[in-house]
């Protein structure tokens, strides 16, 4: 259970979080969806503790994780960039990682999936973008923490991959997980979210499903039910 | 803590800097004795090198270190871990691998000539130990530097500049001042205007250390006259000390509410 009160973030001058209420109390898939700058990752950070909020509070399973480190055992993390220490090896990388939070692991089937095989004795710094972001994903699904948050998960992926990733989405879900992602990549939202948030100028638009959204801005398309909201809200 | 000084200790030992800078100090050793075979003499010219040069290579390494290392420092913010964890890990392991060279790299030609043999060694271990110092230092400040702005070229621009206060300007404005005030008694100003400058307080140091008394200098005087030469040992090294202990210290509450 996730429980988002108030929440309020600014940065210098913009503000970016203005006040969000959010219960995520089921497991499931859950899409944020908003405009570049509309808050989306500053809301994860937050959940993460990167970010430390200006007000209001934030609750795993009923207890506040504000200025607290080790609910983060209960939460893997998938960051939007996949930059790693270039100098380790991948399954250096893969080690120290397992080193750090010491619970149980399947790696091995993920690497199988994505054929990082040959990856694993290659320093980091020489790998491509798609490959890091594979890597990425073996780092964040090897845990068997009952809440996943991506951040842009599909960015450099090859279709193979992203079949794969949305095949593991699938499964951790049935495994009854919470899951949340924010993407710009609509197909993969009507593909696999159950619950859809909109946030627009830091506060939440919208909160439903993907039908619900449709119904709501009388689109069958969500990519266009989507520029109808933003195109409303420049209006 | 540990687990995370050993990774950026060991990410860093790999990288083509850290042999770059070890075989500087390696090369260098060697140069000295090439042209002359003292090894007393080797430490005097060593001195000034290191006062200046760890300093810099500290700062540089530092704010390049933490800008670098970002996205792995927001990969480990997401993992069970405390945030004074991972900023002391980091700088611990990034201070050891400079101090390590620095050691490792002089201490070669140093054993290769026979330092052992001979009476400069506790001269020599102590200009090791100050370039130590300076290291730890000059990386928590940059370290401090970097966590206080976001825009790399800020960062390094502030670090440098403080470095070069430190170094060159401190020293230019505290002659100065010596030169404008000399009426008035100065002794405990140009005491308290070494405290504050670690490089200064480094210098006089491996002086009182060396016992040369013709290069101390005004503020080496009042200092060895003021409190002997092992008290302003023991003294100057705890300051020494406690410019390591409060820029660490204000790392760790600076990264404790740092948004990233």
């Amino acid at each position: 259970m996730i429980n988002l009160t108030n929440l309020h973030k600014s940065y210098t001058k913009i503000k970016v979080l203005k006040g969000i209420d959010l219960f995520f109390d089921h497991e499931g898939i859950i899409a944020i969806l908003g405009p570049n700058g509309s808050g989306k990752t500053t809301l994860i950070k937050s959940i993460l503790g990167m970010v430390i909020p200006d007000r209001g509070d934030i609750q795993l399973n009923g207890d506040s994780v504000l200025h607290k480190w080790d609910y983060r055992n209960n939460i893997s993390y998938m960051p939007q960039i996949a930059s790693f220490p270039q100098n380790l090896k991948v399954e250096e990388l893969i080690k120290m990682i397992k080193n750090l939070r010491r619970q149980e692991t399947k790696e091995a089937e993920l690497i199988q999936l994505f054929q990082l095989k040959p990856f694993l004795d290659k320093k980091l710094g020489i790998l491509s973008g798609g490959t890091r972001q594979k890597v990425n994903i073996v780092l964040t699904f090897m845990f068997d923490s009952p809440f996943v948050i991506l951040d842009e998960p599909t960015t450099g992926l090859d279709p193979v991959a992203l079949i794969s990733l949305k095949q593991i989405l699938r499964e951790e879900k049935k495994n009854g997980k919470t899951i949340l992602i924010t993407t710009h990549i609509m197909n993969l939202v009507e593909e696999i979210a159950d619950q859809v948030v909109f946030l627009l100028d830091g506060n939440i638009y919208f909160n439903g499903t993907v039908n619900e959204l449709k119904e709501q801005t009388q689109h069958d398309n969500l990519e266009h039910a989507i520029a109808e909201i933003l195109k409303e809200s420049y209006v | 803590m540990f687990k995370i000084l050993k990774y950026s200790f060991f990410d860093l030992m790999r990288s083509r800097w850290s042999y770059v800078y070890f075989l500087f100090y390696l090369i260098l050793g060697f140069i000295l004795f090439f042209l002359n075979n003292d090894v007393t003499k080797a430490v005097i010219t060593l001195l000034n090198i290191i006062i200046v040069l760890t300093p810099l290579i500290g700062t540089i390494f530092g704010v390049m270190y933490y800008y670098s290392s970002r996205e792995f420092t927001e990969l480990l913010l997401a993992q069970p871990l405390k945030r004074s964890t991972i900023f002391l890990g980091q700088y611990l392991g990034l201070s050891l691998s400079l101090a390590l060279s620095l050691i490792v790299g002089l201490g070669i030609p140093f054993i290769l000539y026979g330092i052992f043999q001979s009476s400069a060694i506790l001269d020599f271990a102590t200009l090791l130990l100050i370039g130590g110092y300076l290291t730890f230092i000059f990386v928590a400040l940059a370290f401090n530097i970097a966590l206080s702005f976001n825009d790399k070229i800020k960062g390094f621009g502030f670090s440098i500049l403080l470095w070069l206060f430190l170094a060159v300007i401190y020293d230019g404005i505290f002659l100065l001042s010596m030169v404008f005030f000399h009426d008035y008694p100065l002794d405990k100003f140009a005491l308290g205007a070494t405290m504050f400058n670690p490089i200064d307080l480094s210098r006089i140091l491996i002086l009182l250390k060396l016992d040369i008394s013709a290069l101390l200098g005004y503020t080496g005087a009042v200092f060895q006259k003021f409190f002997g030469t092992s008290m302003g040992m023991i003294l100057s090294l705890c300051i020494l000390s406690f410019w390591v202990i409060l820029p660490t210290f204000f790392l760790v509450k600076k990264a404790q509410i740092k948004d990233f």
